[in-house]
């Protein structure tokens, strides 16, 4: 039986959810605020910004001339999807080994994949640097694809096997006796059956690329920087360019900003997949 | 002009005669601020004379620097043009991790560029990276409060008492002036480019000729309690988080009476589209107090080579053009004297289009040829630099200290605990580094 609830509780309940959402949200608002004002008046205390009164465009329009701002998106593009669809292509047979055909040692391996990602990135950035300029990949996508790929495969090994794990074993026994190759029980069994939890996999991993960084600063100069670079060409200790450092991240959030509200369903039932059975 | 502009044209078409077989694609990795915003809009000329293309970079400056740093140490060759400050200059050129460039031939007139400018960007008797705007330090003021307060503007160097008695008369809080604003953000480009300057004026410094730090030595103690007690009376509040930003801002926005701070600022605090106090501003020297020696700081923005770079000609033939007498005479032409790159070349300060347009032109000029990086110090030392130390391990030991004196001008533990403090940490830095045991 559904227990009762009255109408305060409620009313406190959304209150304080509502409060909670503005607080997480706030940061991003402020960023649209600020991005709506010139450079003058976006660095002013707090409350003169709100109510100061100009409102324009313009450093929209200035990001717009000095900046490439579609060259650094279809990186970011590039890299975010590329990364995240070369990690499923390993980590889908990977974690139905682990899931399904356990060996002994399958947990270590599991938290030793973990473990690397305890190891801050800048340990590696020499090694990986020298690497990439002797295979000729410094500021190139694939690059890039590569070791985004890399730092996200444990949370995808992780993820997926999470999410294959509540699968029972019995249906894919089943398609086994039925005479499905391997090939044809991952792609017709499984994969239908764990769409939602690869469906949030997918898109969490877009969003960790496309906020990622460190490597792609890092390891891009001209040719391949995404729209991390974009924002950090705007970062200034001397000048003013809070408005236009604004402007650059809503046009660099927008688009993954569009994705997740239109996504948001998918990612919540992938990602609470398996909390009640 | 048409001369200026003549002899540009002429350059760079002899630049494309010479290089249109071999046209190169250059990267030029460069810091976001106004200066080179404009070398990248006007870059465009270079291109369609030399047939050369480029390829912008840029970076916050620190990002910059970690970045540059990664790819010059491990001979990456991603960028052919870097842009550098005064401390990486010596340092990065003394490990010949730059092309030297002392062979950009008779027309780039390397006696017209200031000398302390090229001492500072050189190392070993060698140039390693050409100027592409210079700055010292000076105290902007208001006029108009000063003569309400029936003060005097300084024509000579004033010491740091007789500045605080200034601040004292012109703090009007209750009308939303501060007396003084100055940087108190944590960092050695931050807080410690004040602190620094005022800790020669005090008769300090960072070692001694043995490199024994002496940060616990009573000049610092004088100049750190000084500081702190300026700031407390007459600062407004949460100086501890306002950078050369936020103070340009406050300034601008006319909450500050007086603030010593870069003469580059000079432009925007003069220009009327974005200062509220263009026309009520003035300027004079930064104080002194037991001594005149490094009170004002220098810095320069320059321009340099990788010596990985696999197009040091092409990239050579960028840094001939873009910091040459040509380039400060087509910036004027088009964006307007007062934009012109300052305190690099002779030829700028006597150019009367520059004078006229920019005021604080002679102030400028004296305060970076005053500045002078290799006797900053009332008592000897083993390095050169006015507000920072041209030695790597300064960077950290910069930053520290700067922590420690935000975390004191916020009030969180007293001049003595911050200066024990870095001490401390300056001694563990330097015996590590094995300056000494």
């Amino acid at each position: 039986m559904a227990r009762s609830v009255t109408t305060s509780r409620k009313t406190m309940t959304t209150l304080f959810a509502g409060t909670l959402g503005l607080l997480i949200f706030f940061p991003v608002l402020w960023i649209v605020i600020l991005s709506f004002k010139s450079e003058g008046d976006a660095i002013k205390a707090p409350l003169e910004v709100l109510f100061s009164t100009g409102w324009t465009a313009e450093s929209y329009s200035a990001v717009q001339a000095r900046s490439d701002y579609p060259k650094h998106f279809l990186n970011s593009v590039v890299i975010a999807f590329g990364s995240t669809l070369l990690g499923l292509l390993i980590a889908i047979p990977a974690a139905w080994a682990m899931a399904f055909v356990p060996a002994k040692r399958t947990k270590h391996v599991l938290m030793w994949m973990l473990s690397t990602k305890m190891l801050p990135p800048v340990g590696v950035l020499i090694p990986i640097y020298l690497i990439y300029r002797d295979l000729g990949i410094l500021d190139s996508r694939i690059g890039l694809v590569f070791v985004l790929m890399m730092i996200n495969l444990p949370i995808i090994i992780w993820m997926l096997f999470t999410y294959f794990r509540e699968i029972p074993g019995e249906v894919l026994e089943a398609a086994r006796m039925d005479g499905a190759s391997l090939r044809e029980e991952i792609i017709h069994v499984l994969a239908p059956m764990a769409i939602p939890g690869m469906a949030s996999t997918a898109l969490l991993n877009i969003i960790l690329a496309w906020n990622e960084a460190f490597w792609t600063l890092n390891l891009t100069s001209a040719k391949a920087a995404p729209l991390t670079a974009f924002i950090a060409s705007y970062s200034s200790p001397e000048g003013l360019f809070y408005a236009k450092l604004s402007a650059a991240s809503v046009m660099a959030i927008a688009p993954i900003l569009v994705l997740g509200w239109f996504s948001q369903k998918q990612l919540v039932r992938g990602l609470t997949f398996g909390a009640v059975k | 002009m048409k001369l200026a502009r003549a002899m540009f044209g002429a350059t760079a078409l002899a630049a494309a005669a010479t290089t249109a077989a071999t046209a190169a694609e250059l990267t030029i990795a460069t810091v976001n601020n106004s200066d080179m915003i404009i070398m990248q809009e006007l870059s465009s000329q270079f291109e369609e004379a030399s047939g050369h293309t480029l390829n912008w970079v840029v970076l916050e400056e620190n990002v910059l620097r970690q970045r540059v740093t990664t790819d010059i140490a491990t001979g990456g060759g991603s960028f052919d043009v870097i842009t550098i400050g005064a401390y990486e200059a010596p340092i990065w050129g003394a490990q010949d991790w730059l092309a030297q460039l002392d062979d950009l031939g008779d027309a780039y007139d390397y006696d017209d560029i200031f000398e302390p400018v090229r001492n500072g960007l050189s190392a070993n008797g060698s140039l390693y990276a050409v100027p592409f705007y210079a700055e010292s330090s000076f105290t902007f003021y208001r006029t108009d409060l000063f003569e309400m307060a029936g003060i005097e503007a300084p024509d000579e160097q004033i010491t740091y008492d007789e500045f605080a008695e200034i601040v004292a008369k012109v703090h009007d809080p209750d009308n939303g002036v501060f007396g003084t604003c100055q940087r108190g953000k944590a960092g050695w480009g931050e807080n410690m480019a004040f602190v620094g300057p005022l800790v020669n004026a005090f008769g300090g410094r960072w070692f001694d000729m043995d490199w024994n730090p002496t940060i616990d030595s009573p000049e610092w103690k004088a100049a750190l309690t000084y500081y702190v007690d300026l700031m407390h009376s007459y600062g407004p509040p949460g100086a501890e988080s306002n950078g050369h930003n936020e103070n340009r801002a406050l300034f601008a926005d006319g909450k500050c009476a007086t603030w010593v701070d870069a003469t580059s600022a000079a432009g925007y605090i003069y220009n009327p589209a974005e200062s509220s106090v263009s026309d009520t501003t003035g300027f004079f020297q930064a104080p002194k107090q037991v001594t005149d020696k490094g009170t004002g700081w220098f810095w320069a923005w320059a321009l340099a080579i990788p010596a990985s770079s696999k197009q040091v000609d092409a990239a050579k033939e960028f840094l001939s053009w873009s910091t040459s007498k040509e380039y400060v005479a087509l910036v004027g032409e088009t964006k307007g004297w007062v934009a012109a790159p300052p305190g690099t070349r002779a030829s700028t300060y006597a150019n009367p289009a520059y004078t006229e347009a920019a005021p604080f032109a002679e102030t400028v000029l004296n305060s970076i040829l005053a500045a002078n990086p290799a006797d900053a110090t009332r008592d000897p030392v083993p390095y050169t630099g006015v507000q920072f130390v041209a030695i790597p391990e300064f960077q950290g030991i910069g930053n520290y200290v700067g922590q420690q004196v935000a975390a004191a001008l916020a009030g969180q533990q007293s001049v003595d605990e911050a200066l024990a403090n870095s001490q401390q940490f300056a001694v563990r830095e330097m015996t590590k580094a094995g300056y000494i045991e």
